[in-house]
């Protein structure tokens, strides 16, 4: 396949960046979109030009370092998968692609396709944890037991990924997905009950602290979502927002 | 050799942490406060370890290269961790876990060390669900369990296929719990590149903020090693792109002893490789042998005419297919350990019997498991007649509900759909089981430098069994590490802030510098890529699955060509001041190189087959792994001197008191 990318580049947060036009030959179909990056990159390095710079780290979809904003998608054209999983198969000789990072203004961009989504880390710092010590004095696992449904859906939750998809999908880029899916996924389980009010406040306080905006429903973070997290942890978090608002 | 001292406990196996535990001298709070630990590496190991340290009150930094703890490669287990609760009564015990663990292990590892993960084993479990960790439950509400290989119980606690995923979200909720508090400040986006000793001691770092390029100096009263394992070595593994050996190395360097190098594991079930332009491999989890039957044509026509598409698997019938891990180990099947399951799928590619385009690969198949689960499910839902698209259309839910994660990924890799026809799997690199020698308290060589996970040596012997890697993580992390750091740092209770502008902090700082100038100096013609993949394939070609002393050898020397060859040749383009993940690879590529070479010669020098480490000469008639317990039964640790391939090997030899050591057979 040969095709044509337009790439971001941008040597650091200080300065402004541009869309570059690169040339591609000799793609093949089962290589995943950041092995083509690869193949640039090795191209660039030889002929003595910096490569592109991009996240990436365990290319199997789980570790939620990789981004890019692929032809205006998060993670590109397929469903359900990150950009290290998205395969050049789902691309036609000839096709011109845009390359750019994640775009929101809590996400400012380090360099090229690289954006800083430490923001992230302190809404979880916020609250995003049960208060138990670590130091081995619970009590046996199994006197807690768990609802199977409930114990289900609280891990459908928990497989966020926080690679930022549904921040860089919204229009709002609001960070409601990400933040809804720790908040549901204790909400569901008896041991983050306890800690449910001040974690639902406190997180979410960080989410507006740090730049995210506003849900208006339209559901692109669903859709964009490699993990599948459902827009019904955002129905959850608003009723646990609210419980714990009228509590005060 | 008094540095080889293992500090085991004496008394009975099943007393000695316990007694440990009350010898050893405790921090009073008070002091903790005035105490320093660095953490390098945020997984299992580090971030379990590090949150469990500032909970208990010492000031804590943490490092990773990543842009965030939770992005460690613990994060990609799949299957499950162990831990010997016995919740299914199938009778599991602390010393069974013990027992299969030394075994799978080849008798390689230490019996104190193994028995005392054994008996943490279970508090992980009530740990993790205290902290919110979602494991997978029966419809009554209890945890469920699943088998791995190489043991006859069900003690596998698990979550779907994302397991790690889970374990390391808890250990990072716990972290930032302790962030919240200020008691942990991470450094996120940093490589260490150098360790700092004063007097003997390790007391601080050299970072690089891999975002600005910036140099940094950091002490503490403490070090700890939790950078995970250096399976990239071989360029293509299960391991993440970035997953690298440079601070093992440099402590190693800097006097840490490296214990069995050779010992790698390679794993019988990933996607296969399909190009030149790959660059990781994908590990399809062992969990999957718990449903998935393993098999090649026995007909050598018929792999031709799969390979060639001419046939299909599914056009081969049952008695035209070789189940050979059911042949060769009826009583383990298709659950033997993992050693053991590669060799026999090369085995069987080797004698052309392989299945996709390159002939290496075998199939895995699910068509019976979803056969008896949709009739077990027919049966429960009242229909005791069911046709066979109900058998299969319930046999496949059943499938998804288990391992759905695994098969969508699987999907879009190869495009072919798993539930249809069966995987195509081959080994591939995955896990170390050698690292960093460390005694008993978790300790290497050098005092006040720990090393925990992965990193370390310690528990896994010359083959890890499945599920126990998350098992090790946490064990040290919350258990074992935050009691024995608290017995050296009794002893700097009034020593105070170590001070960053002393000729130790100086003389690292400028050689991390002198490193790095040269690298984007060097103005050369090549890529590291280049070289990472050049030694990826004499690693895979000669210090692979199978070695022999002539390739070894060859490989030493073809390793130690090549690292003349990238210190002359390598193209590093950008500079120092700026992100550079060019630099950065650059820097991991350069310890690879001296590993590599430390590596292969481990491997020749161990004259005996034994978990991962199969030499050809070494092997009985039926061609299993053949021991040598009168000369090898021993740890070789490495003292480094300046060259990597001349290296002084210290012998920690290893005593079994509780187990009779016998010849490992899973027929």
């Amino acid at each position: 396949m040969k095709l044509t990318l337009k790439i971001w580049r941008q040597k650091n947060s200080q300065t402004k960046g541009e869309l570059k036009t690169y040339p591609i030959d000799g793609v093949e179909g089962d290589m995943s979109f950041l092995e083509m990056l690869d193949v640039l990159n090795e191209g660039l390095i030889n002929k003595g030009e910096e490569p592109v710079v991009f996240d990436h780290d365990c290319r199997e979809g789980i570790c939620g370092s990789c981004s890019l904003q692929i032809n205006g998608e998060p993670h590109g054209p397929d469903r359900l998968v990150t950009t290290c999983q998205l395969h050049m198969r789902m691309f036609n000789d000839g096709d011109t692609i845009v390359i750019e990072p994640f775009r929101a203004k809590a996400f400012p961009v380090i360099k090229d396709l690289v954006v800083d989504r430490s923001a992230f880390d302190r809404i979880q710092q916020a609250g995003g944890y049960i208060s138990v010590n670590t130091s081995g004095n619970t009590i046996d696992a199994n006197t807690i037991p768990v609802n199977k449904h409930d114990a289900d859906e609280s891990f459908n939750a928990a497989t966020c990924i926080g690679c930022g998809a549904c921040v860089a999908a919204c229009k709002n880029a609001s960070a409601m997905l990400f933040t809804s899916a720790k908040v549901s996924q204790f909400a569901l389980l008896p041991q983050g009950r306890i800690e449910a009010t001040e974690r639902v406040l406190n997180m979410v306080a960080q989410m507006d602290k740090e730049g995210f905006g506003n849900c208006s429903n339209t559901g692109a973070c669903e859709i964009e979502c490699p993990k599948g997290i459902s827009l019904e942890n955002i129905a959850r978090m608003n009723r646990e927002y609210l419980s714990a608002s009228l509590k005060g | 050799m008094s540095k080889l001292d293992s500090k085991i406990p004496k008394g009975p196996l099943a007393d000695k942490w316990t007694k440990h535990k009350n010898d050893i001298n405790l921090v009073n709070p008070a002091n903790k406060r005035n105490i320093d630990v660095i953490m390098v590496g945020t997984g299992l190991a580090g971030g379990s370890a590090a949150a469990t340290l500032a909970e208990l009150g010492y000031n804590v930094k943490t490092f990773c290269y990543q842009d965030s703890p939770r992005r460690a490669h613990s994060i990609a287990a799949q299957g499950g961790i162990n831990a010997a609760k016995n919740y299914q009564g199938d009778g599991d015990s602390n010393y069974r876990l013990f027992y299969d663990t030394i075994k799978g292990g080849d008798y390689r590892s230490r019996e104190a060390n193994v028995y005392r993960l054994a008996e943490v084993s279970a508090n992980i479990i009530d740990q993790c669900v205290a902290q919110g960790v979602p494991f997978a439950r029966e419809y009554g509400g209890y945890l469920d369990n699943r088998s791995f290989g190489g043991v006859l119980v069900s003690r596998t606690f698990y979550a779907k296929g994302q397991t790690g995923q889970q374990l390391l979200l808890g250990a990072y909720s716990a972290m930032n719990r302790q962030i919240n508090r200020g008691k942990i400040t991470p450094y996120n986006r940093h490589e260490m590149l150098d360790l700092v000793i004063v007097d003997g001691k390790a007391r601080g770092i050299i970072a690089r903020d891999l975002v600005t390029g910036e140099i940094e100096r950091h002490s503490a009263h403490a070090v700890v090693i939790a950078s995970g394992g250096y399976g990239n070595v071989f360029f293509l593994s299960t391991n993440a792109m970035g997953s690298n050996v440079t601070a093992s190395w440099k402590i190693h360097k800097r006097g840490a002893y490296f214990a069995n190098p050779c010992y790698t594991q390679i794993h019988p079930t990933c996607i296969p490789v399909s190009g030149d332009h790959q660059s990781k491999l994908t590990l399809m989890s062992e969990s999957l042998r718990n449903d998935g039957r393993i098999w090649v044509p026995k007909k050598k026509e018929d792999a031709e005419a799969i390979r060639q598409g001419k046939k299909k698997p599914n056009d081969l019938s049952a008695e035209e297919r070789d189940y050979y891990l059911e042949r060769r180990y009826p009583s383990f099947g298709n659950l033997v350990p993992r050693d053991v399951a590669s060799r026999a799928a090369k085995e069987r590619c080797d004698a052309g019997f392989g299945v996709n385009k390159t002939g290496q690969a075998v199939f895995l198949d699910f068509a019976s498991a979803i056969e008896r689960y949709g009739k077990e499910q027919a049966a429960i839902h009242g229909n005791h007649n069911p046709s066979k698209e109900d058998v299969t259309k319930l046999g496949k839910q059943v499938i998804e509900n288990k391992y759905g994660n695994l098969f969508q990924m699987y999907e879009k890799i190869v495009d072919e759909n798993p539930y249809e026809t069966p995987m195509m799997i081959y080994p591939a690199v995955h896990y170390t089981m050698g690292g960093v020698w460390v005694d008993y308290n978790l300790q290497s060589t050098i005092p006040g430098c720990y090393v925990t996970g992965e990193a370390n040596f310690s528990d896994h012997g010359a083959n890890r069994l499945g599920a126990s890697a998350l098992m090790q993580g946490l064990a040290d992390g919350y258990f074992v590490l935050p009691y024995t750091i608290g017995d050296y740092l009794s002893k700097d209770i009034k020593t105070g802030k170590i001070p960053t502008d002393t000729k130790e902090f100086d003389e690292a700082e400028n050689k991390v510098r002198e490193l790095l100038e040269k690298l984007v100096n060097n103005k050369g013609t090549h890529s590291v890529d280049h070289f990472h993949k050049k030694l990826g394939h004499i690693m895979w070609n000669k210090c692979g699955m199978a070695r022999n002393a002539e390739d070894l050898k060859s490989a030493m020397a073809e390793i130690r060509d090549l690292r003349e060859e990238f210190w002359r040749d390598v193209k590093v383009p950008g500079g120092m001041n700026e992100m550079n993940a060019e630099l950065e690879k650059a820097t991991r590529v350069a310890d690879f190189l001296e590993l590599g070479e430390l590596f292969a010669k481990d491997a020749l020098h161990r004259n005996e087959s034994c978990g991962g480490h199969f030499r050809e000469e070494y092997q009985t008639e039926e061609g299993e792994a053949l021991r040598d317990d009168e000369n090898f039964m021993y740890v070789a640790a490495w003292e480094y001197t300046g060259d990597p391939g001349n290296e002084v090997l210290h012998k920690e030899e290893l005593e079994y008191e509780n187990i009779e050591v016998k010849s490992r057979s899973y027929k």
